[in-house]
């Protein structure tokens, strides 16, 4: 599903001008598999998956695999819904450097919900 | 064809806060009992334009909000460019009732959300004689902090945009998109500060969990109402809240966020119109 964020994010026009100014490398980690995801310009460059080792990351996502599956429903129940959800219910959590992810907080979150808009997603 | 213009109408008084001189701006439809309202964290009255905008409401209440110093329309006071804006509990009271008195409403129903809703257990507890009823919308005694407000209000990080971001996930999932954007829209205009300075008074300056248990429910009846997709104030949290007050009513609204009478209007109205119909059967 996280691979996806290459096609989903390059489509979306809007998407990409949000994050315009936006160049860095984060990492989402789905359970024990960790994907570097690295942005240029607001677009999706490469979506890698780890164990990628002397990768440098800017900040990490982490949450379960279940949690993720939740998160990308269309319609995601209560306490599953958003970034900020998970991680308030401890079922997600942020680390690094969360200056960039906070400058460019709607872009990210919006970007991590692209999955979303695949039907059946699992 | 003629083109529509609402029934709403806005106009400022002056009150005296703090010893000092505020333009207040507020706005207002409908008449009879009146109904104040009080805006969240970081935002302003218009988030009630659709209840002054639903005759079922305003052919019983008058509908009144208004902003408070720093938000929407109102202006900071006077020296305000040297200040660090913070909200406090005594300086909340002082504006409801300085701004109820100054309108003259006799017993005024209170409703307020987030922070308004916070606050309503205080003016419940202290003011209880001059109030109708209160109305707490996804209000609890007490917050658990789920973000460090540093990020709100400094210079690498754009203020309207990551206070908006922040609060977007607390809008249900399946609010309609016009009003989801415009009750952010409203987060994405606040001043620099101010969010946080409001956010001084619900995280530091507000733990009523010692203190709602002594609300009397017989002089003054408290409503709570929180949307189940709310994880800033949870439905639990309500809940516990209203289990400590004698006589207090609490219901989740299944579907809605953190800021039901403007992410979903018409899904809020089914929740709040019986409340507003039960608080006027009562015997005033």
């Amino acid at each position: 599903m996280i691979k996806r964020l290459f096609d989903l994010v390059n489509a979306d026009v809007a998407l990409v001008r949000r994050g315009r100014f936006l160049t860095t490398d984060f990492l989402v980690e789905v359970g024990d598999e960790p994907f570097h995801v690295s942005v240029q310009d607001g677009r999706i460059t490469s979506v890698t998956r780890g164990p990628a080792s002397m990768r440098p990351w800017r900040f990490a996502i982490r949450a379960s695999a279940e949690a993720w599956r939740e998160f990308w429903q269309p319609v995601p129940r209560a306490g599953y819904h958003d970034l900020f959800a998970l991680t308030r219910f401890g079922r997600a959590r942020i680390e690094g450097d969360l200056q960039p992810l906070m400058a460019n907080l709607r872009y990210i979150k919006e970007v991590l919900e692209t999955p979303r808009r695949l039907a059946g997603s699992a | 064809m003629a083109a529509r213009i609402e029934p709403i109408a806005g106009r400022y008084v002056h009150l005296t806060l703090g010893s000092r001189s505020c333009r207040v701006y507020f706005e207002e439809a409908g008449g009879g009992i009146p109904l104040l309202c009080l805006h969240t964290a970081g935002s302003d009255g218009r988030q009630f334009r659709h209840l002054m905008n639903d005759a079922a409401v305003t052919d019983h209440y008058r509908v009144i909000a208004f902003d408070l110093p720093w938000h929407g329309k109102s202006t900071p006071p006077v020296g305000w460019e040297n200040e660090e804006y913070r909200l406090t509990t005594e300086a909340y009271v002082e504006a409801v009732m300085t701004f109820s008195r100054a309108l003259e409403l006799d017993r005024p129903v209170v409703m307020g959300c987030s922070m308004g809703g916070r606050i309503v257990l205080q003016l419940a507890l202290e003011h209880a004689a001059e109030l109708r009823a209160v109305i707490g919308l996804e209000a609890a005694d007490h917050q658990t902090p789920w973000y460090d407000t540093e990020w709100l209000h400094r210079p690498d990080v754009h203020g309207g945009e990551v206070c908006a971001a922040l609060v977007s996930g607390l809008v249900g999932a399946t609010a309609p998109d016009e009003h989801r954007w415009g009750t952010l829209w409203g987060y994405m205009q606040s001043g620099p500060g101010v969010f946080k300075g409001d956010l001084y008074f619900y995280r530091v300056d507000s733990d009523f969990r010692e203190r709602v248990a002594g609300i009397d429910t017989r002089v003054c009846p408290v409503h709570l109402l929180t949307g189940s997709y709310d994880f800033s104030c949870t439905p639990e949290d309500t809940l516990r809240t209203a289990a400590k007050i004698k006589g207090a009513e609490a219901q989740t609204m299944d579907g809605l966020g953190h800021f039901p009478m403007s992410e979903d209007p018409a899904r809020f109205r089914e929740y709040i119109l019986p409340v507003l119909d039960r608080i006027r059967a009562a015997p005033a």
